[in-house]
């Protein structure tokens, strides 16, 4: 069996950019959710001094993780901000001083055995930097004796145009991801480690294959170019042939799977003790003038970021956290760099333009290129028609929200969105039929 | 600074728009266009002409009329007059190819909600009723006559007429059959025209090949069972523009692989029980009602299972 995906221009200009640090920004605001889970707590106050590496903000329950300063200042307010998915949340805007003083607090973590060494990845503030942002502790809390996963997959796969971010990490730090790779070995219990990377990265692919020659139980496995090749469930079918089932993890299937910039992160702070306070950005798009990879404080402002960096080609009409793909609009050129952004694309007005949908032809590109062999069309028409049951028979709440049957659809209908709206509509019709079957109880 | 654009992802798109594949149809449509008028002489353009004319403003005026948007840019009302042209014999009056254009448009598409919407092939249809309204024009076929204005020229019997009525000897030779040089409609006796904007159609990816495999492969497998001559079989009447054309319609055929497996297969199955048993000599009009009709059932059956995994339903 063969996952369909579709070929996309790669547009990878930035590949062979190694990224160059920016001048620290006069300002920065970190808000206290880059994270699935519960927003953060702030644990400074109006006026503090806060230094490089200091916690700002402490996890908030389980799924949840801290958040440290990048910059050394003044904390200047806890102001309210609206995230560009909609939420108000909390942040914490720092008023920067230059001097970038490490605080006293860096200093290697102490780690023995598994449950330190997941201490450490909590207290590192890591999420999935891969763009899902998934606190990553979780992903390594699980009792290994009983051989729950006995496979880890690092995704260096970064199927989306322009992004180069991962690549540049198997090039610049590939010495990192296979720190990381050890400390896996030796506090999971895993000896199965597969690096998949798409094979339009050369470069990367000969680094990770040089170092995988040295390890034992490392393979690189060099796959098509197709997007979408980076998706979680794709990923693992494509390299160890395991089909996550619906509403699982991959540790169902006896993976754990980590972003290869998240891993080479770990192993750093392991090492350092410098939790995540800056990220490596690639920024490129029709309406940047030198695209290239840069490496910003976290909460640095998108305006100021592309500023830095050389500024916009003409006015930016529209601009993307991550790739043109599944990246997320943001609302102004005030949004911070987040935990979990790996690029910003900036799109002038002639490519920003939405392009005029036209009715649905009924040429099915939509469902013969789903990789997980969904009928958009057929989606689309429930839930016109509100059938929610209908829904639950086409398996929407499968949908990844890849975008493959949007950017094949010749009539350009908002198909990804309306598969959005329609999960929505199935998540309140089995809500009532729960309710309704513990109610007859 | 004025606002950003904020849009749900994704935020690319690939070039392809409906027009383009309409437009790739035509393009496809132009090698058994210039073989008709090579063939059955100038009168061809101006049926074409004709129905084409007829069918666009047909699509303006009802959108016009109902306070639609205006859809003719999209060049698929172009393409069903270019099809329904290409089904006619050279001799229709103008009229009867313009009251068929209307049908094909008003009544097939139009009514049923327009682009896409559609159950039936709306030139297949607009054919089988122009058939059974001037039987007589619609059956009077013109030997091919090269340069020839009048519609009353010298007339005589398609290659599957003569097979049907058992006149082997008068057939016309393969080459012949191949090249189009045979009585029939406008547009469906150059073999070699129309499987040449066949294979642009597979190349530019707007067709798939199973729809036309299973159609002509069907319809030569039963010829040769049942002890006919395969290749006439093959090469005359509509078959080959039914099966790489009209067989193709997106909105009235299955949308699946299997689904256009099945759908030519049943086409084929069709043609030949027509064609062998039935009152007329000709069935590919028909078949593509027929199975046009069972489409939605088709692509429900061949949906293709989303990959859920081993989930536990408990």
């Amino acid at each position: 069996m063969k996952l369909k995906g579709i070929k996309v221009p790669h547009k990878k200009h930035t590949a062979n950019c190694p990224p160059v640090r920016l001048p620290v920004p006069k300002l920065v605001t970190i808000p206290m959710s880059m994270h699935i889970g519960r927003p953060a707590k702030p644990v400074v106050k109006r006026g503090d001094r806060v230094l490089v590496g200091q916690l700002i903000a402490e996890a908030d329950g389980y799924i949840s993780a801290p958040v440290h300063s990048g910059v050394s200042g003044k904390v200047q307010k806890i102001d309210e901000m609206t995230t560009s998915m909609g939420f108000k949340v909390p942040a914490i805007v720092i008023e920067t001083d230059g001097l970038q003083e490490v605080s006293e607090t860096v200093t290697p973590p102490d780690v023995h055995d598994l449950n330190s060494f997941v201490d450490a990845v909590k207290q590192s503030g890591s999420v999935g930097l891969g763009g899902a942002g998934f606190p990553t502790f979780v992903k390594f809390s699980f009792n290994n004796d009983a051989n729950a996963a006995d496979a880890v997959v690092i995704n260096a796969a970064e199927c989306e145009p322009y992004i180069t971010s991962d690549t540049r990490t198997l090039i610049d730090r590939a010495e990192d991801v296979f720190d990381g790779i050890d400390m896996l070995k030796k506090y999971l219990n895993i000896k199965h480690y597969v690096i998949g990377i798409e094979n339009n990265k050369p470069e990367a692919i000969a680094k990770a294959q040089e170092l995988a020659a040295k390890t034992d139980g490392v393979e690189v496995k060099v796959l098509p170019a197709v997007y979408p090749q980076g998706g979680e469930k794709v990923l693992v079918y494509n390299t160890l042939g395991r089909l996550i089932p619906k509403g699982g993890l991959p540790l169902d299937v006896g993976v754990v799977v980590i972003n290869v910039t998240t891993l080479a992160f770990i192993a750093k702070y392991i090492q350092t003790g410098m939790p995540l306070v800056e990220k490596c950005v690639t920024i490129d798009g029709s309406a940047v003038k030198e695209p290239k990879n840069v490496i910003a404080p976290i909460g640095m402002s998108v305006g100021d970021l592309i500023e830095a960096a050389g500024g916009f080609k003409g006015e930016p009409a529209k601009i993307l956290y991550g790739g043109p793909m599944m990246g997320i609009a943001v609302p102004d050129l005030d949004a911070p760099i987040l935990k979990n952004t790996n690029a910003i694309v900036a799109m002038d007005e002639k490519e920003a333009q939405p392009p005029k949908v036209t009715p649905c032809i009924n040429c099915g590109a939509c469902l013969n290129h789903c990789p997980l062999r969904l009928d958009p069309r057929a989606i689309a028409r429930a839930y016109k028609l509100g059938e929610a049951k209908d829904l639950q028979t086409l398996c929407v709440d499968l949908c990844m929200e890849c975008g493959c049957c949007s950017y094949v659809c010749p009539a350009k209908r908002h198909l990804v969105q309306t598969n959005k709206l329609a999960k929505g509509m199935l998540r309140e019709y089995q809500a009532k039929q729960k309710a309704k079957k513990e109610g007859e109880k | 600074m004025s606002r950003l654009i904020s849009t749900v992802s994704p935020h690319f798109h690939r070039p392809r728009t409906t027009r383009s594949i309409m437009l790739d149809v035509i393009i496809a449509l132009a090698p058994a266009m210039i073989a008709s008028v090579i063939i059955f002489g100038l009168r061809s353009l101006l049926v074409i002409a004709d129905c084409v004319a007829v069918c666009i403003v047909s699509e303006w005026g009802f959108e016009k009329i109902c306070k639609k948007e205006n859809t003719v840019g999209d060049l698929s009302a172009v393409v069903t007059g270019i099809i329904l042209a290409l089904n006619l014999p050279v001799g229709i009056p103008l009229w009867q190819a313009a009251l068929g254009s209307v049908v094909a448009i008003v009544v097939v598409k139009q009514l049923f909600g327009g682009i896409g919407q559609n159950f039936a092939n709306p030139a297949a249809t607009a054919r089988i009723i122009l058939m059974t309204a001037f039987s007589g024009t619609m059956t009077s076929w013109a030997v091919p006559q090269p340069f020839n204005m009048t519609p009353d020229a010298v007339t005589g019997a398609t290659p599957l007429a003569m097979m049907a009525k058992g006149e082997t000897e008068s057939l016309p030779s393969y080459l012949d059959m191949f090249l189009g040089n045979t009585g029939g409609c406008l547009g469906e006796t150059c073999a070699l025209a129309l499987v040449l904007g066949g294979v642009y159609l597979l190349i530019r990816g707007v067709i798939s090949w199973h729809t036309p495999v299973a159609f002509i492969g069907t319809v030569a497998l039963m010829s040769l069972v049942c002890g006919k001559d395969v290749l006439a079989q093959v090469l005359s009447g509509g078959l080959m523009i039914g099966a790489f054309f009209m067989a193709t319609d997106y909105a009235s055929t299955p949308a699946t692989k299997w689904g256009k497996i099945i759908f030519g297969v049943g086409c084929g199955l069709i043609t030949i029980l027509i064609r062998f048993w039935g009152n007329f000599p000709e069935g590919v009009s028909f078949s593509l009602l027929l199975m046009n009709i069972l489409t939605p059932y088709i692509d429900k059956l061949t949906r293709s299972k989303p990959l859920v995994g081993e989930v536990d339903e408990s």
